[in-house]
């Protein structure tokens, strides 16, 4: 659960991108054919005006004898060829301002964002109305229209992505070493954007293609003896009452021609969308496996043989036991990928759905923690604290009533009571100005203080049990020694148990009791918080951590360097990629140890 | 309805570039409240956006190609009677003159006259304008109705890859409907309930029931992009952290996603949303000519054909202040929702 790599991405062809794309396929050969083949039907007047369905004309015709189904199809070639000259202007100019302004002096690009971001905020379809105006109606006005209308949109989605490329290490790099301008927006900027530029400008055609044929359809776009679709919609909207089937065929077209645009988009974007495809998996159950050596009935908290695996079956953690007496810190230790705050997440409950859970037995105290329980029992007997103060506050609500939400939901107190603890609780911790902080949203504090201010609101409730998942990694050092002091002081006045997760085996040893380390989702060593700290380990992984650790290395002032042949290659290995793969967290540290 | 869509695909494409990525800027150094400094920031943004809409609708009557007189008064006009519609347009007029006339007119709440009908244009824009109106606002109201709970139902759902068929059929269905235009859904509107079934009123607005299918008509896509956009930013926001620790504090359901969800969710749903209900302004005007409702969309039209520019220019002007009220209207809410929103976006 520590840092979230991005997984490599993958070209996934769904089936809407492939609907999509036959649909508009479909839609192209008709546009290429239909004007070959129907134009004399489409076109030539002829005394059998509206006309209903029959064999000769399968949709009728129009007031001038044209047969409609033919006029349908040969439209489709006009409609497709503005909607492609205006999606290519709008495109084309929306990237060359959007890039442009990266390159313009702070000023001018302010003043032009500034511009473009005012602009946008009026309907496009207003907008075209006016140039509309002042262009006059017509087939080329009508795609000026409408292409300088989607210009200030385009533009800014550019700019957006540009800033935040632009913003990126290579750039700055290249700024340094003096590439030019064009050169880096060619170079650098361009084929960075290039898939989202795709998605969008498909999106862009379904749009364009919508205002287009509305501006046909009010008549100030298409004239006659032209038509697009808009065009021939607005013709049957004259004769609805008598002739409604003329309305249909156009309107089915351009639904098709729309839908196909928007499928290819959203295919576009779930196809480039590394957090697509996921499935949903399991839920938690008891293992038919026999209790293991490990089993502790006598322990506060016992956990025997768990397992956690992916819905597709990869077992992610692989018959973890462990047990915590009251009063007791356990540390668990690892690196990310290990499996340790998957372990530590199936205590409190909290794993992603999808994650399939079994263990022989998973209790706190009398509590069958592999069922569904009472949420005020769990609320009330968990405390827990997590990794990133500044990500596991809700940014949207006030400090205070975060803090106080279990007190006030679970223990039935009244918002006074409530808040007059937590203001006392924060004081306990020497928080300073308790009370504003109460009512400050979280982006307003440090996190250091969040942090502090977390635990002090998981002791309101008296908790059995305290699960601390990497609370000091997002901190400073200062500010870690600070908060581990705090655990450290919980523990010896209260006597909470603890289960302490850390890549960082020096906080561990510093804190913790008895000290488990993790790998690849089992557990490679257990040790007493003595043992850690005389330096008796005996795996030489968890050595290699030891020596990865500045402080203690320092003491023993020798690196050890870990080789794959000193332990269990297989173990390792596996594990390490299959936990890559299934929970999204970096598995390559392993790798390259296990090296 | 460009933009909206348009933006609903930037956010998502930028989501899943920076997992994540929609933190507030952090500690800034503020000298006066952040309500008084956000509204001193956004009233210069409203500020630009209303001489942005002044200028542009100025600028109208000159870039008009050839002389736009002549093109009012029709090809086989006396001269005469252009140069009478060169003084009244006072296109003879140096063109600073001209703009310095129409911003004066303006704070006078005089917009010219018009020349098809020979009334002042602030009249024609009163009478109209309370069509338009009642038309937006009721569909507006629809809108967020039914699009926030549909779509936020359909996130909590289909969260974590539950419930596929749901998340497909919903994605196909919203999806077709954005990819429909207005006009297209009005029109089969009018076939369906008032010429198959006759049981409304295709045209007109004479009566209360008359109403309704406009605004479904106008409302249908828009329903579908908010519903879109409410249920994917519902899918983002179930999976961060703060909703982790909500639910480590095992709140009852309607808590957690009412509370804990609902106010991050609507933050980026609200801001995609406030183009959509202002791209609503454009369509009213489509939907007013399938249904012929007598509101500033046929007048404009009208007014197009006609080459009535001041007409035009006045139209215009109010729907793009509307516009930006809108915007500004959503920006406030978003404000008291969120207060990070307050450190953001200055403009619109």
């Amino acid at each position: 659960m520590a840092e979230t790599a991005r997984p490599r991405r993958r070209f996934r062809w769904t089936s809407g991108l492939i609907v999509g794309i036959v649909m508009m396929s479909v839609m192209i050969l008709t546009a290429l054919l239909a004007p070959l083949f129907l134009s004399e039907a489409a076109e030539k007047l002829t005394p059998q005006a509206s006309q209903g369905p029959s064999a000769e004309h399968w949709l009728g015709t129009d007031d001038f004898g044209r047969d409609v189904l033919a006029r349908s199809l040969v439209a489709t070639r006009l409609t497709l060829l503005m909607t492609a000259a205006t999606t290519a202007i709008a495109v084309i100019a929306g990237i060359a301002i959007g890039t442009a302004v990266w390159l313009a002096p702070r000023r001018i690009r302010a003043a032009v964002l500034r511009v473009i971001e005012a602009a946008v905020a009026y309907p496009s379809l207003i907008f075209s109305l006016l140039i509309a105006a002042i262009l006059g109606q017509g087939t080329w006005s009508a795609v000026l229209a409408i292409s300088i209308a989607s210009i200030p949109a385009f533009a800014r989605l550019t700019a957006n992505m540009a800033a935040s490329i632009s913003q990126r290490n290579y750039v700055s790099t290249a700024r340094l070493l003096g590439v030019s301008g064009p050169h880096i927006i060619t170079r650098h900027l361009l084929p960075n954007m290039a898939e989202p530029l795709l998605v969008l400008t498909a999106t862009v055609f379904a749009t364009t293609l919508i205002d287009l044929s509305s501006l046909s359809f009010i008549g100030l776009g298409v004239q006659n003896p032209e038509y697009d679709f808009g065009r021939l919609l607005n013709e049957a909207l004259v004769n609805i009452y008598s002739q409604p089937l003329q309305a249909v065929m156009p309107s089915i077209m351009i639904t098709i021609t729309g839908l196909s645009a928007m499928l290819i988009g959203d295919g576009l974007a779930a196809a480039t969308d590394p957090r697509g495809g996921r499935k949903f998996g399991s839920l938690r159950k008891a293992s038919e496996i026999p209790a293991s050596m490990r089993a502790d009935s006598e322990a506060l908290v016992e956990v025997d043989n768990l397992t956690v695996s992916t819905p597709s079956g990869v077992p992610l953690v692989k018959g973890v036991s462990l047990s915590i007496h009251a009063g007791e810190v356990v540390g668990l230790v690892g690196e990310s990928g290990s499996g340790k705050s998957l372990t530590a997440m199936s205590i409190a409950g909290l794993l992603p759905e999808e994650l399939g859970v079994s263990a022989k037995t998973m209790r706190l105290g009398e509590l069958n923690l592999l069922k569904k329980n009472n949420p005020r029992t769990l609320a009330t007997s968990i405390g827990l604290v997590y990794q990133d103060p500044g990500t596991s506050f809700n940014p949207a609500l006030r400090i205070g009533s975060q803090l106080t939400e279990v007190s006030r939901v679970h223990l039935g107190q009244s918002r006074t009571t409530a808040f007059g603890r937590m203001v006392k609780a924060l004081a306990d911790i020497r928080i300073t100005q308790p009370e504003k902080r109460m009512k400050q949203h979280p982006h307003e504090l440090s996190g250091g203080m969040l942090q502090r201010a977390m635990i002090a609101s998981t002791l309101v409730t008296d908790p059995r049990l305290i699960i601390a998942d990497e609370p000091t990694t997002a901190l400073d050092v200062t500010v870690q020694a600070d908060v581990l002091r705090q655990f450290r002081t919980i523990n010896r006045e209260m006597g909470t148990a603890m289960l302490f997760i850390s890549h960082d085996i020096g906080v561990v040893q510093a804190l913790c009791d008895k000290v488990i380390v993790m790998n690849g989702g089992k557990i490679l060593e257990r040790l007493t918080g003595e043992e850690l700290a005389a330096g008796k380990v005996k795996h030489p992984y968890t050595k290699a951590l030891l020596a990865a650790t500045p402080s203690i290395a320092e003491r023993k002032a020798e690196l050890v360097t870990v080789s794959a042949k000193d332990f269990a290659l297989d173990e390792v290995f596996d594990d390490a990629s299959a936990a890559a793969g299934g929970d999204g967290t970096n598995g390559t540290g392993t790798k390259e140890t296990a090296k | 309805m460009t933009e909206p869509t348009m933006l609903s695909k930037e956010v998502q494409i930028l989501e899943s570039q920076t997992p994540g990525a929609t933190k507030g800027p952090r500690g800034r150094a503020l000298s006066l409240s952040p309500w008084a400094d956000y509204a001193l920031r956004r009233a210069g943004g409203v500020l630009l956006s209303v001489a942005l809409l002044v200028v542009v609708t100025f600028f109208m009557v000159p870039l008009i190609p050839g002389d736009p007189a002549v093109a009012v008064a029709g090809a086989d006009a006396t001269t005469e009677q252009i140069e009478a519609i060169r003084n009244s347009l006072g296109l003879n007029d140096p063109l600073y003159i001209q703009f310095f006339h129409y911003v004066g007119g303006l704070f006078t709440g005089d917009l010219g006259e018009s020349f098809a009908y020979s009334t002042s244009v602030s009249q024609i824009i009163a009478t109209k304008l309370p069509f338009t109106a009642e038309l937006a606002v009721l569909g507006i109201i629809l809108v967020l109705l039914v699009s926030v709970p549909a779509g936020m139902l359909v996130g909590i759902l289909t969260r974590g890859g539950r419930k596929k068929w749901l998340d497909v059929s919903f994605g196909m269905l919203t999806g077709l409907f954005q990819a429909v235009p207005q006009y297209v859904v009005s029109t089969m509107l009018v076939v369906v309930f008032a010429i198959i079934l006759k049981v409304l009123p295709a045209a007109g607005a004479a009566s209360l029931s008359a109403l309704i299918l406009p605004v479904i008509g106008l409302s249908i896509a828009p329903i579908c992009s908010i519903a879109r956009v409410v249920r994917r930013e519902t899918s983002t926001v179930l999976e961060q952290d703060y909703l982790r620790t909500a639910r480590g504090w095992r709140l009852p359901s309607l808590r957690l996603y009412a509370r804990h969800a609902l106010p991050n969710l609507l933050t980026t749903a609200l801001t995609l949303a406030g183009l959509i209900l202002a791209g609503m302004l454009g369509g009213a005007i489509i939907v007013e000519n399938v249904f012929n409702w007598p509101g500033l969309g046929r007048e404009i039209v009208t007014a197009i054909v006609n080459k009535d520019y001041p007409v035009i220019q006045g139209i215009i002007l109010v729907l793009g202040f509307l516009a930006i009220v809108l915007n500004l209207l959503v920006d406030i809410i978003l404000g008291l929702i969120d207060p990070r929103t307050l450190g953001g976006k200055s403009n619109g």
